[in-house]
């Protein structure tokens, strides 16, 4: 059983000549995380905006799990917080539009901020917090509706290299502690192959030209030191730049 | 605060200056007093008509308030209501219009026959001058709302009215404040030109004064009518400041 399934996805936007999907499939596990890599313009973010219904297709089919497909939840690729809110209420956000607005509530949404390493900043306007922070809120607006499926589009590319690396690892540990299945687009092909189970690769045309399944034993920061890891990113590497070349 | 003082102080001297060259003109008899009476003058008068200075004020105040009051209110709602409905917006908002161009001054007559002379005419003068700036600047807010906060609504699928109140309404409240400053200044104006037609308040006093060629209470009422502008919008700043406190971004209205 499948919890996301593409098949044949085709997206053309009325104002380019030509098509940003061309004919993109594939089927991912329940659980199973992957990674959206390739070169700019691919149409990474389109695919992830169709998956979440921003986007409509021109032709082709998406399948979410039914038990997933009202628990999807996305990260935008900047934190896009609403600047009069504190961290607290944009975190509320989602609940309050779905109507839940009592203190339960409030308690899971600092809670989570806690989780996130933000107990102390709660009652901070974005402003007041520095950009790794705005992240971790996003984060946790998307997770406080408990979602199944997290969709991130680039999330920590704006991030300092600490940061992002801290991020990255509260991110496995979210995806273990909350049984989550996220599906993110990045540039980084260091950042593809340590947090995805799958890396699908896609070229200039729109296709997916290669879709592999990473399997480590253990994921955190010493793995990156590790021959294998540096094996498979360099692997990566050379596809990638032999898809910049072939464009 | 000191920063603040030595920022006004070159006003203050200013004014100081200004005041003396205009007390040692009129003093030395270089300036008639029966057109332009010393700034000592006017202060003796208005001592003297303290009373009836202080009642038509407060008359004033309240046309203003209640004017600036229904504006703010039936203002914001209209624009709410065409933001809603665009259909509602294309068939009122041109004649809204009239609001906007019309001179005052020949419509006051008309009012008077229909509300009679005194109060409701003046705040309904109020009201009309300073409806449209609330209206125009409220409307303007509600579209202006950030493309990518409205994305980001999209995705957790909130009817319209959740997306008017938590995301546009709380988005266009500087645009709200920078109309209600705009409209303070025009409702004194309405208030005033009113009671020149209708009676009552500062623009009665004024228009009374003229009459009796008595300039320094012209002066008076004046100077009270522009006091009475000056305190509204220090009300509108301090409502600015709380309301604003979540929008640094946002606070140089």
């Amino acid at each position: 059983m499948y919890s996301i399934e593409v098949s044949n996805l085709r997206k053309h936007f009325p104002n380019q000549n030509r098509d940003v999907l061309a004919g993109v499939s594939f089927a991912l596990h329940a659980r199973e995380c992957a990674a959206l890599l390739g070169p700019s313009g691919c149409g990474k973010t389109t695919l992830l905006r169709l998956l979440m219904g921003l986007e409509q297709p021109s032709a082709g089919n998406i399948h979410l799990d039914p038990a997933a497909a009202a628990h999807v939840s996305y990260v935008f690729q900047e934190p896009r917080l609403i600047p009069w809110r504190t961290s607290l209420e944009n975190v509320c956000l989602p609940l309050e539009l779905r109507g839940g607005r009592g203190t339960a509530t409030r308690q899971e949404a600092i809670d989570l901020l806690a989780r996130l390493g933000l107990a102390e900043r709660t009652q901070h306007f974005p402003r007041e917090l520095s950009g790794g922070m705005q992240m971790r809120v996003a984060l946790a607006r998307a997770l406080i509706t408990r979602p199944k499926i997290v969709l991130l589009d680039e999330p920590f590319a704006a991030l300092d290299e600490r940061t992002r690396f801290r991020l990255q690892d509260l991110l496995l540990d979210l995806k273990e502690q909350l049984q989550l299945q996220y599906l993110f687009v990045t540039h980084s092909i260091a950042e593809a192959v340590y947090l995805g189970d799958r890396v699908l690769l896609l070229n200039r045309h729109g296709q997916i030209d290669a879709d592999e399944r990473i399997e480590f034993e253990r994921r955190d920061q010493a793995l990156k030191l590790s021959p294998e890891f540096n094996a498979r990113v360099r692997d990566f590497s050379e596809r990638f730049v032999a898809l910049e070349s072939a464009a | 605060m000191k920063a603040r003082l030595q920022r006004q102080l070159p006003a203050w001297l200013f004014l100081l200056a200004l005041l003396a060259i205009w007390q040692v003109s009129v003093g030395q008899g270089w300036v008639p007093s029966f057109l332009l009476p010393s700034p000592r003058e006017i202060v003796d008068s208005g001592i003297e008509v303290w009373p009836e200075l202080w009642s038509a004020a407060l008359s004033t105040f309240t046309s203003i308030c209640w004017g600036l009051g229904l504006s703010i209110a039936i203002g914001i709602a209209l624009a709410v209501a065409f933001f809603a409905v665009p259909l509602l917006r294309r068939a009122v908002l041109p004649f809204c219009l009239f609001f906007q161009t019309v001179p005052i001054i020949s419509i006051a007559p008309l009012l008077v026959i229909w509300f009679g002379f005194g109060a409701p005419t003046v705040k309904a003068s109020a009201f009309i001058v300073s409806l449209f700036p609330i209206l125009a600047n409220t409307l303007t807010g509600l579209e202006e709302t950030d493309p990518l906060l409205r994305e980001l609504f999209r995705l957790y699928r909130p009817t319209r009215w959740q997306t008017i109140l938590k995301l546009q309404i709380p988005s266009a409240i500087p645009f709200i404040l920078t109309g209600l400053r705009i409209a303070v200044g025009l409702a004194t104006v309405g208030a005033i030109v009113g009671e020149f037609i209708a009676g009552g308040g500062l623009g009665s006093l004024i228009d009374s004064a003229r009459t009796q060629q008595r300039v320094d209470l012209v002066f008076c009422g004046v100077l009270a009518s522009s006091l009475l502008a000056l305190l509204l919008v220090l009300v509108i700043d301090i409502c600015s400041r709380v309301l604003l406190r979540r929008r640094p971004y946002a606070r140089g209205l």
